[in-house]
């Protein structure tokens, strides 16, 4: 039988636009916790600038230090000119591994010969398109979250020697992309002056159906699902098909929690239902996995199929 | 990019053969077709071309100067993997015009076995920035790209400038408010989308229900939008409902809208645009005939004499009837709107 390691832990990117002391002490805490991996930087909209590049890098050097293996997270949509350039500059800096976020930041590092990190908004759905990658210089990559374990298997069957799968396996899940800024939009401001009222909504804003059902999460320009996805109950299956990293999306609260309890289930310290059990409570619009079982995202799959609230 | 701007291509969209041949018939420069299956972006029942399909209309199209460029733009996975490569080599054996690509195995694919035929990168691969283009013509040469419709026209002036291959930009039919290629809502909802499926909120998972408190709009078992009796229902894309956000009901994401720049031609053409792309392989041969029709006057008058280009008001009015929630939109392309 084949002998696997057990997944390390990864922690995205901040999603939500935070002020600056709030990021500070959030990655101070961070520092302190089991995560393996920590992705750093701004990847969706490039009106945030609590941190500058600069500040980042520090932070970088800071994690590093406390033992983190840290990537830079890149901009998932790039239009301006601007963001462009930004990109380029981030892609220049020689000293952390990169996280594309678009085919554009792909370009460039593969044009430099470094070697990078694929996120969860570059669709890899198959086997040919991992192995074009991995010759260009992929070394790890994220499953697009709507790929389930069956297409993940399928892929792992023709896996490059060496590249490294990342799957997300906590958190509001980021479901779609828009030059519209939907933060905005819901206080009847235009984009353009949108008086970063996205720093009012830690977690994103909620947006429920008619019915009072939570659905989605408005984030800027990013919508994300309300459910939190949770993948704690497939440590085993996600283990054994080789997983190397599982991704947990940061949140305003209990990131640190979350982080403890995935930790103790991959040492099992306790079971994973003990884990389960435990992670409900940092879930506020309960959770889902039904992406992982090759269905619907926004089902919860415990057994029986059964809708998030 | 070069100087001197070239007349722009409109290429027109085809679900069957009537419609194929409408578009040919009104004046399209080229055509765009999807096989009957998940391997393009509008995979609806009874929609699309079988081999034979293809061939009829390949036929009919080529016979009067008209190219055919075939859509093979959803996702493959590695398990339906041979469905797109057989779809790659079906076109490329029916000597169609040009594939329109956007996954990068299925490119990688095409660009290996059958290294003469065109390559276009697919709206679905939203390609937004000159890096992201270079991508792919460096591995794929691909020969055009098809921009997404967030763009702005100040953006999509940028992109012309950098760009190592030729823009088509979408001029008329529904909007995407979302990047397209990197939504999932709709597989968050149903389990399938236009990256794995080719459908947005399909079909199947719509169900309509007449309540109390009006009609009502579903997919998978989620509220959509609920009318009163004197608003028309429009279908459940499910970005176009109505949700209620911080106390407040209304198109949270997109009101349903058509994209429509036919007023911005000369300034597309004056950036170096090669075509102008028409949305809309669901729809009606009625529908690609008046847009087509409409799209091609414009389009001329335009190369004519763009400094006195106009939009002339005929125009607008038969792009009125036929458009989706029959209001039109000059969309990211009109910066404001962003």
């Amino acid at each position: 039988m084949n002998t696997r390691t057990r997944p390390k832990l990864s922690l995205g990117p901040v999603l939500y636009y935070w002020e600056r002391e709030k990021l500070l002490e959030f990655y101070e805490h961070i520092a302190l916790t089991p995560v393996d991996i920590v992705y750093l930087g701004e990847t969706v909209c490039s009106k945030r600038r609590a941190l500058r590049s600069d500040d980042w890098l520090q932070l970088a050097h800071t994690l590093r230090q406390a033992g983190k293996e840290v990537v830079l997270s890149s901009m998932t949509l790039i239009e301006a000119g601007s963001e462009l350039g930004a990109l380029r500059s981030l892609c220049e800096n020689e000293g952390f591994t990169i996280e594309a976020n678009d085919m554009g930041a792909v370009q460039l590092l593969a044009a430099r010969g470094r070697p990078f990190v694929t996120g969860p908004a570059i669709n890899i759905y198959n086997h040919r398109t991992l192995n074009l990658l991995a010759k260009r210089g992929m070394r790890r990559w994220v499953l697009p979250v709507e790929l389930g374990r069956d297409s993940l298997a399928d892929i792992h069957a023709q896996r490059p020697d060496g590249i490294e799968t990342e799957v997300f396996a906590w958190g509001r899940l980021p479901l779609a992309y828009s030059a519209r800024c939907f933060t905005a939009r819901a206080h009847n401001l235009p984009k353009d002056d949108c008086q970063f009222r996205c720093l009012d909504y830690p977690d994103g804003l909620r947006l429920s159906t008619r019915e009072n059902r939570s659905f989605l999460t408005l984030n800027g320009i990013q919508t994300q699902s309300a459910a939190s996805c949770n993948l704690v109950t497939e440590i085993d299956d996600l283990s054994a098909l080789g997983v190397d990293v599982l991704r947990i999306s940061p949140q305003s609260l209990h990131t640190e929690r979350v982080i403890k309890l995935f930790q103790q289930c991959l040492d099992g310290a306790i079971s994973a239902r003990e884990a389960d059990t435990g992670l409900q409570s940092c879930a506020p619009s309960g959770c889902c996995n039904g992406y992982w079982h090759g269905e619907a995202g926004m089902l919860h799959h415990a057994g029986e199929k059964v809708p998030c609230p | 990019m070069p100087d001197a701007p070239q007349n722009m291509e409109l290429v027109c969209p085809a679900g069957n053969l009537p419609a194929l041949k409408a578009a040919v018939d009104a004046g399209a420069d080229a055509v765009y077709i999807g096989f009957r299956d998940d391997t393009n972006a509008r995979h609806f029942a009874g929609l699309n071309f079988n081999e034979q399909r293809s061939r009829e209309g390949i036929d009919y199209a080529h016979r009067r100067g008209t190219k055919v460029f075939v859509a093979i733009n959803t996702y493959a996975q590695t398990s339906g993997w041979t469905r797109w490569q057989q779809a790659v080599d079906r076109a490329a054996a029916l000597g169609v015009d040009a594939l329109i690509l956007a996954d990068i195995g299925v490119m990688d694919y095409a660009a290996e076995r059958w290294p003469e035929l065109r390559l276009h990168l697919s709206v679905q691969a939203s390609a937004t920035n000159a890096e992201s283009i270079r991508f792919y013509h460096e591995n794929f040469s691909i020969r055009r790209v098809v921009l997404p419709r967030v763009l702005s026209m100040k953006q999509v002036r940028q992109v012309a400038a950098e760009s190592p291959v030729p823009l088509e930009v979408f001029g008329f039919g529904s909007l995407c408010v979302m990047v397209e290629g990197r939504c999932l809502l709709s597989s968050y909802v149903t389990g399938q989308s236009p990256n794995t499926f080719g459908a947005c909120s399909p079909a199947s998972a719509v169900r309509w229900t007449e309540t109390a408190g009006g009609l009502e709009s579903r997919l998978n078992d989620v509220l959509i939008d609920r009318y009163g009796a004197d608003e028309p229902a429009a279908y459940p894309t499910l970005c176009k409902g109505r949700f209620e956000v911080a106390g407040n009901v209304y198109y949270a994401i997109e009101e349903p809208v058509s994209l429509n720049t036919v007023e911005l031609l000369p300034e597309l053409q004056s950036i170096g645009v090669a075509a102008i792309k028409i949305e809309g392989r669901q729809r009606s041969p009625a529908y690609v005939r008046q847009v087509t029709r409409v799209w091609r006057a414009a389009l001329d008058a335009c190369a004519r004499n763009p400094d006195d280009y106009r939009a002339q008001q005929p125009w607008l009015d038969a792009l009125q009837q036929v458009s989706e929630g029959a209001q039109t939109t000059l969309g990211a392309y009109h910066r404001p709107w962003q």
